[in-house]
């Protein structure tokens, strides 16, 4: 599948605020680590998350009359939240699922252990010394 | 066309269970035994484990380390390599309680056998307890914490030779410290001749004991060796075949194959659900140096969870974290002060969860966590607040809305901890201590093999691997995979001398 870069980043800021402040080759970096990881998973699984985020895209048009990438960052907070608390299994899981992406590429890009003063080192203590 | 291979025995998987079996075997192969050890996983250099996160647990893990249950609210961590998942535990060692082994009650197996098997490879992978100057401040603030809030923590002895302390364990030790079957039983089985052939995964087991062998190709870029034989299909011969591949794996592989296996086989499924709890200090802590896990606290008999010292990675972290936004950044941004408490709740086989294969054979695990369970992870949640807050913690995040518990909120844990805040779907739950599928027990009408691992009414076949607990272990599951397939070994020498008879 083919990551929906509007809905993906309006949901990305919300996850990770810090990441409205990536510069467009961070972008790059962190949905080229979501698009592989999703290209690994089961086929059924990519069809699953396609689907989802048309559902994300198109389901706050019911309550704001608007899609969500563009709706205002505080309804967009408030629609996931909300998401993310649904009674239904299907879509907390389906949310859970879009969040640890998300996590994944923004966290797995190797220059964030700087940022969250991340310091693991294979030489272990003696890179402490 | 495949290629056909005979063998005497056949060790499906290069774990615990089938490295040990492995290294117990090899000295028939100076006999004219011939032993071969399939394993689906690539051989890695030393030099590959790089601590990178995403690039090791793509390598190393199957789906990335994001296998998920079938209704998806759990991630199962495995692993796929030479070694198995004995190359990404962080090495603790423990027996099994003998209230478990009771409770299984397998004929046959009693718990001091199994401690005295056990005892033999804590010794041959240097078990031992840690020099106190090598205890980071994550670790010693559980310690301290855990007393001051009146728990008895014990320290976990660990199979680790020249650790330096990169807490990488679970991304596979880059400095080869940890003494897994892939550092111990296997070289030793490949010196006395044991065939050991990676990337080679069984996709049946025929009633002829024949096994179809799938050996692939080393994708471009990918880190491993190519596997010891060409890539292809083979059709492999044994005379005894011996499945350890894991509580999934071998699950997955008995029940894609034609065998006349008992009905139980697959069911029985459990595994130690695990949270992440993290807590914000004041000041920086030593917690992404040192040895990982070096303390808990079982409170698995009385209250359904154990507490385990542990420190993961950026994304584990994140992920682990409830909620998202600016609450769930700030606390990242604090990793340097951050402490980290692993809690495992023990649950146990539950009707449903099971495993089950897809129409293609892939493995998929029916799980749902019940009641019990979930009262296990929120008494082990409320448990985790009151070390971290005993040991000066300003503020813990837990599942709990709004998920930042505040010092004030030290006394009222009851009510701001509950069950409803615990619901699937909600919360990164995920396990590693995977067990069940191939139950041991008396017959074929409760069981899917005897004490022996010996398949029932199959009797060429054996099983040696997690997926032999009849139910939870409530601890760390790797010596007592050990001491078990130390007991499967012994059975196939005493099928292989009366068949010499």
């Amino acid at each position: 599948m083919t990551l929906p870069s509007p809905v993906f980043r309006a949901v990305a800021t919300c996850v990770v605020p810090e990441a409205g402040r990536l510069a467009s080759a961070q972008w790059d970096e962190m949905e080229a680590i979501v698009a592989r990881a999703i290209a690994a998973r089961p086929r059924a699984v990519q069809r699953q998350l396609a689907l989802f985020f048309i559902l994300l895209e198109w389901l706050p048009l019911l309550r704001y009359a608007r899609p969500l990438s563009r709706l205002d960052p505080a309804r967009r907070t408030r629609f996931l939240d909300r998401l993310q608390r649904a009674p239904m299994l299907l879509l907390r899981r389906g949310f859970w699922g879009v969040r640890t992406l998300i996590l994944m590429g923004y966290y797995g890009r190797p220059a964030v252990a700087g940022e969250i003063g991340y310091r693991a080192d294979t030489r272990g203590w003696e890179a402490r010394r | 066309m495949s290629a056909s291979r005979s063998y005497d025995i056949v060790i499906i998987g290069s774990g615990a269970g089938g490295g040990t079996v492995a290294q117990e075997l090899a000295p028939l192969v100076r006999d004219g035994v011939r032993i071969l050890v399939l394993e689906k996983g690539p051989r890695f250099a030393d030099q590959e484990f790089t601590g990178r996160e995403l690039e090791m647990a793509d390598a190393l893990y199957q789906d990335g380390g994001a296998f998920l249950t079938r209704d998806g609210t759990m991630t199962l961590a495995f692993a796929s390599a030479y070694g198995g998942s004995t190359v990404v535990y962080t090495g603790t060692s423990l027996t099994a309680p003998q209230r478990v082994i009771r409770a299984w009650g397998v004929p046959g197996l009693e718990h001091g056998d199994l401690t005295r098997r056990s005892a033999k490879y804590a010794e041959q992978n240097n078990v031992h307890l840690l020099d106190d100057p090598l205890i980071n401040d994550n670790n010693r603030l559980f310690v301290e914490g855990g007393r001051k809030a009146g728990y008895l923590v014990e320290q976990f002895p660990v199979n680790v030779k020249g650790c330096r302390g990169s807490s990488l364990c679970n991304l596979g030790c880059p400095n080869q410290a940890k003494q897994g079957t892939n550092r111990v039983q296997l070289p030793r089985a490949e010196r006395a001749g044991v065939e050991v052939v990676t990337r080679a995964e069984v996709l049946r087991i025929e009633p002829d004991r024949t096994m179809m062998v799938r050996v692939s190709q080393k994708a471009a870029g990918t880190k491993g060796a190519p596997s010891e034989w060409a890539p292809g299909d083979y059709q492999i011969r044994a005379r005894i075949v011996v499945a350890a591949a894991g509580a999934i794996g071998t699950s997955a592989l008995l029940l894609r194959s034609p065998l006349p296996a008992p009905r139980s086989l697959g069911h029985g499924f459990t595994c130690h659900p695990a949270l992440i709890l993290v807590a914000e200090h004041p000041h920086p802590i030593t917690n992404d140096v040192g040895h990982p896990k070096s303390y808990f606290v079982d409170h698995a008999e009385s209250e359904r969870f154990v507490l385990e010292t542990c420190m993961y990675f950026p994304f584990v972290t994140a992920k682990s974290l409830t909620g998202f936004g600016a609450t769930h950044s700030a606390i990242m941004h604090a990793f340097p002060r951050l402490q980290m408490i692993l809690i495992l709740a023990c649950d146990h086989a539950a009707p449903g969860n099971r495993i089950a294969v897809s129409r293609t054979g892939s493995p998929i695990v029916h799980y749902r966590f019940t009641p019990e369970t979930i009262d296990g992870l929120v008494r082990g949640t409320r448990a985790a607040a009151r070390i971290f807050f005993a040991a000066g913690a300003r503020r813990v995040h837990a599942p709990a809305d709004p998920p930042l518990l505040e010092t004030t909120d030290a006394d009222r844990l009851e009510e701001r901890v509950t069950a409803r805040h615990f619901r699937p779907g909600m919360l990164a739950v995920s396990a590693a201590h995977l067990m069940g599928g191939c139950a041991m027990g008396r017959s074929a009408a409760d069981s899917v093999t005897d004490g022996w691992g010996q398949v029932h009414g199959i009797p060429w076949l054996r099983v040696a691997d997690a997926s032999l607990f009849p139910d939870s272990l409530e601890i760390n599951p790797y010596l007592t995979i050990m001491g078990l397939a130390d007991r499967v070994a012994e059975g196939v020498r005493r099928d292989l001398a009366v068949a010499g008879d």
